[in-house]
């Protein structure tokens, strides 16, 4: 059944956007939404670490000093949330993902990422190097507010936000893609905003 | 009846509005025309779906206003100032309009004369609206279950259906204001923020094992809520309905 | 957002076509049985999650396309409803 239009409903202030930038079916806002499936973690600094586990050699672990001591960039970047908005020109400051993985031997040819509160998500390994992911830990010239992700976050936007995990701890190699929170319960297991991949079967 | 408005598959009903009227500067009632509406108990709520030209959609939830068996279904709805639907509601909105609705949904939250009592009710400001329906069934009904509502609010002026819970106020409901902001010339109410000791004061006790429902802004109900459990309540028969930070 | 069982309400009145936030739920993870109208509610997450207020484990996960529902119940042991 066709939904009834109601006169006179906007919405919020949105526009389509230049449509290079922004995916189908998305809207740009001026806001940064907060998403959230679980109450926001709060893990002291001192007890903070990142790790690479599963289909390694041995285990790779930074502290968060010792993160923050890595080679870092600041990058400006679209991103797109499968709620629908997308948001232009969103600067971060973090570390890449090649960065972490360099040096790191693997057979696999996938990771989850895992994070405080138990979230995780999947990705093709190839989806996080070259220079298409990283681990950040300001947004906007300010260290990442908790609750979008803070201390830090996973940050890919060539996918749906939901891929770009709040409250990161770590990766774990895999040489299976093995679906994370959501991509087990509808979610699209890749995630691309440009062939409108949401849900399970698109 | 209390069968057909709990069973049946949920469908998005057609909505037309007949009258918005105003309650507060920034809260109006919508008298609500949905044909094949099946009935509610006190307590439910509805989820609205507004969908704009371009296909984009808005939903949020909004308690029933209304008792079961009034003649139109209402809603109250606060003005959220960056809220997305209910500028459209409580702003917008004309006679002649149409949205939709699905519902009536929350069983959880539901009171009727027939659990028993004594019901207590706290309200943080819009958190009041689902308590109007529930009192107004049991007025309805003839009930002498002893109710009290507590209602909290900014200033006198921002009290939602204030000259009906004077009406109300009697024989076997009493209603308690605290006004937190403002408080009109000579008031002698209380005029802070809802705390154990204003509830121990206002009753029933614990001891009288009253049916506790506590509605309105998430910070209010979890203060309230732990407030009661404070004072001795049992956790079992508190029942609470957080808004959210702005439920706009 | 964080919310009471109740916010769920509508989503589950959709899928199990029975009012739902009455229902017993037994948490896989604790142990304790809450009416899902008393469990928290985490939604646009962006779909829906069910946590118990108890133990914070997730009780249910709800997402849908608005053609397809899926849900997944593994945190809940058990679920008794009135028929």
């Amino acid at each position: 059944m066709t939904p009834i239009i109601s006169r006179g409903f906007r919405g919020r202030r949105r526009d389509d956007g230049p449509p290079d930038r922004v995916p189908p079916g998305q809207y740009v806002t001026d806001d940064f939404p907060v998403l959230s499936a679980g109450p926001t973690p709060h893990t002291p600094l001192e007890e903070w670490d990142f790790t690479i586990v599963g289909e390694v050699d041995e285990l790779h672990r930074w502290t968060w000093d010792e993160l923050r001591a890595l080679p870092s960039e600041e990058v400006t970047v679209d991103i797109h949330c499968v709620t629908k908005w997308s948001k232009l020109d969103t600067t971060w400051q973090g570390v890449r993902v090649d960065t972490l993985l360099d040096g790191v031997e693997t057979s696999a040819e996938y990771v989850v990422a895992f994070c405080d509160g138990g979230y995780t998500t999947n990705l093709p390994l190839e989806d996080v190097l070259d220079g298409k992911a990283w681990v950040a830990y300001s947004y906007d010239g300010e260290p990442l507010d908790p609750e979008h992700g803070g201390p830090a976050r996973l940050l890919v936007p060539h996918l749906y936000f939901w891929k770009s995990a709040k409250w990161v701890r770590g990766l774990r190699l895999a040489a299976t893609d093995e679906p994370g929170f959501w991509e087990q319960n509808g979610y699209h297991l890749y995630g691309d905003p440009w062939r409108e991949q949401r849900y399970w079967g698109d | 009846m209390a069968g057909t408005a709990v069973l049946g598959r949920l469908t998005w009903l057609p909505v037309e509005a007949v009258e918005v009227v105003p309650e507060t500067p920034r809260v109006k009632t919508l008298r609500l025309d949905v044909p094949d509406w099946p009935g509610h108990l006190p307590g439910q709520h509805v989820d609205v779906r507004l969908t704009a030209e371009d296909g984009y959609q808005a939903q949020r939830s909004y308690s029933i206003a209304s008792p079961p068996g009034a003649a139109q279904l209402e809603l109250t709805v606060e003005l959220i100032e960056d809220g997305e639907v209910s500028p459209y509601l409580a702003d917008e909105l004309q006679p002649g309009d149409r949205f939709e609705l699905r519902g009536p949904v929350g069983g959880y939250f539901v009171w009727e004369p027939s659990r028993g009592g004594p019901l207590l009710l706290a309200a943080g400001g819009s958190g009041v609206v689902p308590f109007r329906a529930m009192l107004r069934h049991l007025v309805h009904q003839g009930g002498s279950v002893p109710a009290t509502l507590l209602v909290s609010a900014r200033s006198w002026d921002d009290v939602i259906y204030r000259e009906e819970l004077e009406r109300l106020d009697g024989e076997n409901i009493r209603i308690v204001h605290t006004l937190t902001r403002e408080q009109p010339e000579g008031w002698a109410g209380y005029a802070r923020r809802v705390d154990a000791e204003m509830l121990a004061e206002v009753g029933p006790a614990a001891a009288d094992r009253p049916h506790i429902y506590v509605c309105g802004p998430t910070p209010f109900v979890e203060a309230v809520a732990s407030a009661f459990v404070e004072l001795g309540h049992e956790p079992g028969r508190i029942r609470t309905e957080r808004f959210g930070p702005t439920g706009g | 957002m964080r919310l009471d069982g109740n916010a769920a309400a509508g989503i589950l009145r959709q899928i199990f076509a029975v009012e739902m936030t009455e229902a017993i739920g037994t948490c896989a993870g604790c142990g304790k049985a809450e009416a899902v109208g008393a469990v928290v509610v985490y939604d646009r997450a962006p779909g829906t999650v069910l946590r118990c207020p108890h133990c914070e484990t997730v009780l249910a996960k709800l997402a849908t396309d608005g053609e397809r529902v899926w849900i997944d119940l593994r945190g809940v042991r058990t679920l008794e409803l009135r028929v």
